[in-house]
């Protein structure tokens, strides 16, 4: 079984092994929160943080640094302007979801189709990836798994008119939500980049009236290329939420804080699996709880 | 730009030394801190940058410093050539059976790039007069096989498949007799991707390698990954005994630690890099080049090139 085991084990053997709070103490709890893939701003930042707070509250005790450290790391997830729910009210509502090569996207929009399905909305998704080579019988199975309709033109034809289409059936069938899967793109190819802009100014136009969310799929086991990844997409589809796949395994996914803190742009799912049920809300006690464990 | 911040950096701190004399302990101590953060930033693996940095501390203490170079670049100097034989000296290749089909198995996590690559390789083999085979043994992803199906047409490559109702170890034997019957002297098999803390699919893999015995098991990587690479790899290498690794997504600007990490944790070679999701964007490896990209300072080099 893929478990964590072990919840806050390093951060407790490292405080057991110090009598008094020191430079060499902070030196440590830096190699963690890296090791999380924080990177080095960030961790400076929470680290001088830290130190502040010690001298603050006068904490002499070793053990208190440990809850002190999770508090931090907690504010900065929970320090946005909008929360870590998912934004779907009222109807109708689209839901683009957006991201570089092979993150997860088609498989997170195949888990929230049977998660919203089974809320008991009415959910359509659209195929709006036409270049991968079998990206529309990938997403036709996760619909299919799901119960949910489908919109898909042939692979090769342009995204837009698929996206277009897509909000054309959302408006006609009544649907409650409408997914929209897109093609995997680097950040740093401008005229993919220019599509995906084409795709969000037409969600804009034709949809106006629906409630909108736009989901950056992230890798956990992505370094700090997120960071930039998040600032471009940005740019081109006004990102709104991340969802962070793959927490199943190894990886501790900690770019995020760093996303977050830099781009107030919340947390809201994440992927701990490729099945079907595998897709869970974004907890930040769970995931503050998860990077110091072994 | 890091690379710029890096070079100033340096600049700054060792500046006041002018191009005489010898590097000092302190001077480089200094300059290593930046230099590790630098290493940080581009995602090598932190237990690496340490290591790494301790070794450059040794060399670079006491090392004269050449009247062409300030003692900022005199440093960069001695990291880049410490970095680029780290990532092992000269490019490598596949290496062919005397007696084919070669077999080569691709293995790695999830979406890394393994069923893009799987058909770059045949793509890249067969311009080399070879007559490739490719094998669908992802029998878990949705449509994985339609997917090595659309990539070996589009480039006139078979395609051995058996649905998705059979056990991979089984297609992998069946395919390897199909390809001899068939003439085909490379045999490309295509495998799921997987966790390697996923005990089921890393014995399924162990059992694949045991039925066929892959003349080489290639590792695929997301050059984006972070931290974890190097857990990834070691896992992998540690089951398998893999022979190389494939760098993806080269094309994106991430600095790609993970390779140096990787290479410096298993020692296998970095066999080639891919560059983009069009089938023909596959190269081999530089690794002088993937030195300069870490660091972020490829002018910075080729002037010292020139001193
Ligand atoms: N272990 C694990 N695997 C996942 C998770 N989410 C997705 N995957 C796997 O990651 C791989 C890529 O997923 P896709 O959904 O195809 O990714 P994508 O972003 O749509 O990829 P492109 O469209 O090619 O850019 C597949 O093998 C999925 O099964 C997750 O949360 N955990
Ligand atoms: N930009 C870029 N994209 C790549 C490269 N290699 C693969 N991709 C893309 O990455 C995504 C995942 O590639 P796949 O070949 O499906 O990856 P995989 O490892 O087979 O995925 P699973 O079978 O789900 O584990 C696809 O969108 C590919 O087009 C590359 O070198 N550059
Ligand atoms: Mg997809
Ligand atoms: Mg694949």
């Amino acid at each position: 079984e893929k478990t964590r085991k072990g919840i806050t084990e390093k951060v407790d053997t490292i405080l057991k092994s110090y009598q008094k709070i020191d430079e060499e103490l902070f030196e440590e709890l830096e190699e963690v929160l890296i090791t999380a893939d924080m990177g080095v701003n960030t961790t400076m930042r929470i680290i001088e943080d830290l130190k502040d707070k010690v001298k603050e509250k006068k904490i002499k005790e070793v053990f208190e640094i440990r809850e002190l450290l999770k508090e931090e790391l907690k504010e900065i997830l929970t320090d946005v302007e909008s929360d870590n729910k998912i934004n779907i009210e009222p109807s109708p509502a689209i839901i683009l979801v957006v991201g570089v090569n092979g993150v997860g996207k088609t498989t997170t929009i195949g888990k929230l189709a049977y998660r919203l399905k089974k809320e008991g909305k009415k959910v359509l998704i659209a195929a709006g990836d036409t270049f991968r080579a079998a990206a529309i019988d990938q997403l036709q199975e996760w619909a299919n798994r799901a119960g949910v309709e489908i919109i898909a033109h042939k692979e090769g034809s342009d995204p837009a008119a698929v996206i277009f289409d897509g909000i054309q059936a959302a408006k006609a069938r009544k649907a409650d939500v409408l997914i929209c899967d897109t093609a995997g793109r680097l950040h740093n190819k401008k005229n993919l980049m220019n599509e995906l802009n084409k795709i969000f100014r037409i969600v804009e136009r034709e949809f106006s009236e629906a409630t909108r969310e736009v989901l950056l799929v992230v890798d956990a086991t992505t370094g700090q290329n997120a960071i930039m990844q998040a600032k471009v997409f940005k740019e081109a589809c006004d990102i709104t939420g991340i969802v962070l796949t793959k927490l199943d395994g190894t990886a501790k996914g900690g770019v995020v804080l760093a996303v977050q803190s830099e781009l107030n742009v919340p947390v809201k799912l994440v992927g701990v699996g490729e099945r079907i049920e595998d897709l869970q809300d974004f907890d930040p006690q769970n995931f503050v709880e998860a990077i110091f464990a072994e | 730009m890091i690379f710029e911040s890096l070079a100033e950096k340096l600049q700054k701190t060792l500046g006041k030394l002018k191009g005489k004399g010898k590097l000092s302990e302190k001077d480089v101590n200094n300059a290593m801190r930046e230099v590790k953060l630098a290493l940080l930033e581009a995602d090598v693996n932190f237990k690496v940058v340490k290591k790494f940095i301790n070794n450059v501390k040794e060399r670079a203490v006491g090392h004269e410093v050449m009247e062409s170079l300030t003692p900022g670049q005199q440093v960069i100097k001695i990291v880049n050539e410490e970095l680029t034989k780290l990532m092992g000296e000269t490019q490598s290749k596949i290496e062919f059976a005397s007696s084919p089909p070669t077999i080569i198995m691709l293995c790695g996590l999830q979406g890394a790039g393994k069923t893009t690559t799987s058909g770059k390789l045949a793509g890249l083999f067969k311009k080399n007069g070879k007559t490739p085979l490719l094998v669908a043994c992802d029998i878990y992803r949705p449509a994985a096989i339609k997917q090595l199906q659309v990539v070996g047409s589009s480039i006139g490559i078979p395609v051995f498949s058996m649905g998705d109702k059979q056990n991979p170890v089984n297609i992998a034997k069946a395919a390897i007799e199909y390809g001899k019957k068939n003439g085909n002297d490379v045999i490309i098999i295509d495998t799921a991707g997987r966790l390697h803390i996923d005990e089921d699919l890393m014995n399924e893999l162990e059992n694949i390698k045991d039925e066929v015995k892959p003349h080489e098991i290639l590792l695929v990587v997301d050059a984006m990954t972070g931290q974890d690479a190097v857990t990834v790899a070691e896992t992998f290498d540690n089951r398998l005994g893999i022979d190389g690794v494939i760098l993806t997504k080269l094309d994106g600007d991430a600095r790609g630690g993970a390779a140096l990490s990787i290479r410096a944790v298993t020692q296998k070679p970095i066999k080639f890099v891919c560059m983009g999701e069009k089938l023909e964007q596959i190269e081999p490896f530089h690794p002088d080049r993937m030195a300069s990209r870490i660091l972020g300072m490829g002018d910075v080099l080729s002037l010292i090139e020139k001193a």
